[in-house]
């Protein structure tokens, strides 16, 4: 019977298998950073236990670390204990790697995986994040735990779960000039919704996805769980193959052969079906912005504000109102005339060195807006950051005004110095519009990096294809 | 992990869509680095006037009147009952310890997201999806029945009304059973260890660039 990438996947992964399908799973690579693991690190001191496969471990410092003045060491108390415990805990217990603060490959856990051939096709990939779906670009099945999950996986290498149905996202056509996976992924979210993917492992294919760089398949798949879906997939090509090679982890000479030929296995088998298909016309899709507090509450760049007016659903039509009160936005309103006070250039949906050059494209030989008071360019990792600079994207984007900083999550979330204030409105590459989730009071807008830097430009939002 | 067998709770009401973790318990406490004590910082930035750091003395901050959790007739309760894709967004643990911490022990909706739906039966909370009939009739009658209870029953897999309509719910027999026993599930995977280290050898001569 021809399968799914998914049940291949699926299947090459069960240890053992109970009679209502709760299997166990054998874990391959387990991410970790600094936030979500403290606790399961006790818990297992605690029980008494020791990790079953300290080679599965890659992890690095993200969440909490300054993205400035790294000389002076992080100054938060409270984040530099979650830091160093980090530190402690990996000294004690081992890892395959570990990047931690201020190390040249220091990053965000979703960059600096891929990039240093960590993460590998036909793997199972977790990390207490829910971004961990970013990995699926590569083929794998790679989703984010809780806490005592991760506990769990390093106890017993392994975890308990139930198969997912399937969803394929089938995206065909040629995406316009000045669009991204950033847009694609916006626009997936914009017709599923923020809950479409509940329950569902999602396989991104079809000819537009195909085109995409790697870099471009994991920013899709990173959105993978706005989607509401755990994890997002896309199958081995040559993209996939070109990309590992000669990364520090992949596998070299004979190996690298036997493994590549495995690898060209991993895809859906023609006539394999899915629970459910949804289609979209890459021809269709256009520069998104997010106008809500959720990232499905998103347009096109020539449209305007929803009006809630508009809405059937009494529950769905609070939630627009309370998220335009929330965004200080009217119904009706064109976004492009929304103004903006800050630029966010960064997170592990977009701060790759493809992220880094689109936007520095936009910004190269322009100046930005007087009234946006800050524009950030975070590079999700050390060596991405050293990549841009040899390329000379830093003085781009210094040139500009904008500012270049270290590596990190950094805005993201704000968990470190970077951050909102209350008010204060961003065009943002990140990945979540939350409410408060860059800064108590903060108002988020969600677009790529080329849009995020044409807004930067601009002062308010503005059509990149109209600049490009 | 504390186990669940059958509560009967008082219900209080959150009448949203897309409750995400984030709002659940925000990120700056997440910086502890211990289980416990985030009870009183759920819902941090919904139910207090001021903005919460960590180390802050709760007790004294200015509570928001309009925040449903903060009224009267909803201390102590039990049950949270909400709307669909509760627990979006990140996968912190951090979102079912606190609530937890701040007393509920079950959370009913229309749907949950994945990640915090299993995070919960790892921490002792049953959360239980309901169609939107009943979660409508449920909202209606917590608004007008002062100390509105359920009785939640896991060994019977029912909700039942105080007015005895009883509402039937699915649940995992392998969630369900580690609930109602409070197993902890590493020394339940661990019975299979020398099934995963069969598993582990076999793969590593299959595909040996996984594991080096
Ligand atoms: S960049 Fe943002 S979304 Fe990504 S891991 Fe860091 S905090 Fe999470």
């Amino acid at each position: 019977m021809p399968q799914t990438l998914y049940d291949k996947l699926w299947q090459s992964h069960v240890v053992h298998e109970e009679a209502d399908g709760t299997a166990l799973i054998y874990i391959d690579r387990h991410l970790v950073h600094e936030v979500t693991s403290p606790q399961a690190f006790e818990g297992l001191k605690l029980a008494g236990r020791k990790p079953w496969r300290i080679s599965s471990i890659v992890a690095t410092a993200d969440h909490n670390t300054p993205t400035d003045h790294w000389e002076e060491g992080i100054k938060d108390p409270i984040s530099r204990q979650q830091v160093e415990t980090l530190d402690a805990n990996i000294r004690e217990v081992g890892a395959l790697a570990y990047w931690p603060f201020k190390d040249m490959r220091q990053g965000i856990v979703h960059v600096v995986g891929p990039e240093n051939g960590a993460t590998l096709p036909g793997m199972t990939v977790v990390c207490g994040d829910s971004h961990t779906s970013t990995h699926g670009a590569f083929a794998c099945m790679a989703h984010g735990i809780g806490t005592s999950e991760v506990e769990h996986v390093m106890a017993t290498q392994c975890l308990i779960q139930k198969k997912s149905k399937s969803m394929l996202i089938r995206v065909e056509g040629k995406l316009g000039k000045g669009v991204t996976g950033k847009d694609v992924a916006l626009a997936i979210i914009g017709k599923i919704g923020t809950a479409g993917g509940t329950g569902y492992a999602i396989e991104f294919g079809g000819s537009a996805i195909r085109g995409l760089s790697m870099e471009g398949r994991m920013t899709l798949c990173n959105m993978a769980i706005e989607a509401g879906a755990r994890m997002g997939f896309v199958a081995v090509d040559d993209t996939t193959i070109n990309y590992l090679k000669d990364r520090p982890f992949s596998p070299k000479g004979e190996t690298w052969d036997k493994a590549v030929a495995h690898w060209r296995t991993l895809k859906s088998d023609e006539g394999a079906t899915f629970d459910r298909v949804v289609d979209l016309k890459a021809e269709e899709i256009q520069p998104q912005v997010t106008w809500g507090t959720s990232p499905e509450m998103v347009v096109a760049i020539g449209a305007t504000v929803p009006d809630p007016a508009k809405e059937a659903d009494p529950v769905k039509r609070e939630g627009m109102e309370r998220a335009l009160q929330y965004m200080g936005l009217t119904p009706n309103l064109e976004i492009k005339k929304i103004a903006i006070d800050k630029v966010f250039i960064g997170s592990c949906t977009n701060s790759r060195i493809e992220d880094l050059r689109e936007a520095a494209t936009v910004v190269r030989g322009r100046q930005k807006a007087a009234n946006v008071k800050l524009a950030l360019v975070v590079p999700g990792s050390g060596l991405v950051k050293r990549q841009a600079e040899a390329e000379g994207l830093d003085k781009i984007f210094i040139a500009a005004g904008f500012e270049w900083r270290e590596p990190g999550c950094s805005m993201c979330l704000a968990m470190n110095a970077d951050r909102l204030e209350p008010g204060e409105r961003c065009a943002s590459t990140s990945n979540r519009n939350f409410e408060g989730r860059q800064g108590p009071g903060g108002r988020t807008h969600l677009v790529s990096p080329a849009m995020a830097a044409a807004a930067g430009i601009a002062g308010h939002f503005a059509d990149v294809r109209d600049i490009l | 992990m504390q186990a669940f067998t059958k509560l009967d709770g008082l219900v209080a009401p959150l009448d949203r869509n897309n409750v995400d973790t984030d709002a659940i318990i925000p990120k700056q406490f997440l910086k502890s680095i211990k289980r416990s004590g985030f009870g009183p910082n759920a819902f941090d930035e919904w139910r207090y006037m001021d903005h919460g750091e960590p180390g802050m003395d709760n007790s004294k901050r200015p509570l928001n009147p309009n925040f449903v959790l903060n009224q009267q007739r909803y201390q102590g309760a039990s049950v949270l009952l909400t709307r669909s894709n509760f627990g979006c967004g990140s996968s912190r643990e951090h979102a079912p310890w606190a609530l937890l911490d701040y007393g509920f022990r079950v959370v009913i909706a229309e749907s949950f997201a994945d990640i915090f739906f299993n995070n919960c039966f790892k921490n002792g909370i049953l959360p239980i999806v309901l169609p939107k009939a009943e979660i409508d009739a449920l909202f209606g009658l917590t608004e007008y029945t002062p100390g509105f209870k359920l009785v939640v029953d896991l060994e019977q897999q029912k909700v039942v009304r105080p007015d005895g309509h009883a509402i039937p719910f699915e649940v995992d027999a392998f969630r369900r059973e580690c609930l109602l026993n409070g197993w902890d599930d590493i020394g339940l995977t661990l019975r299979h260890a020398d099934k995963i280290k069969a598993f582990e050898e076999r793969r590593r001569a299959e595909q040996p660039w996984l594991f080096s």
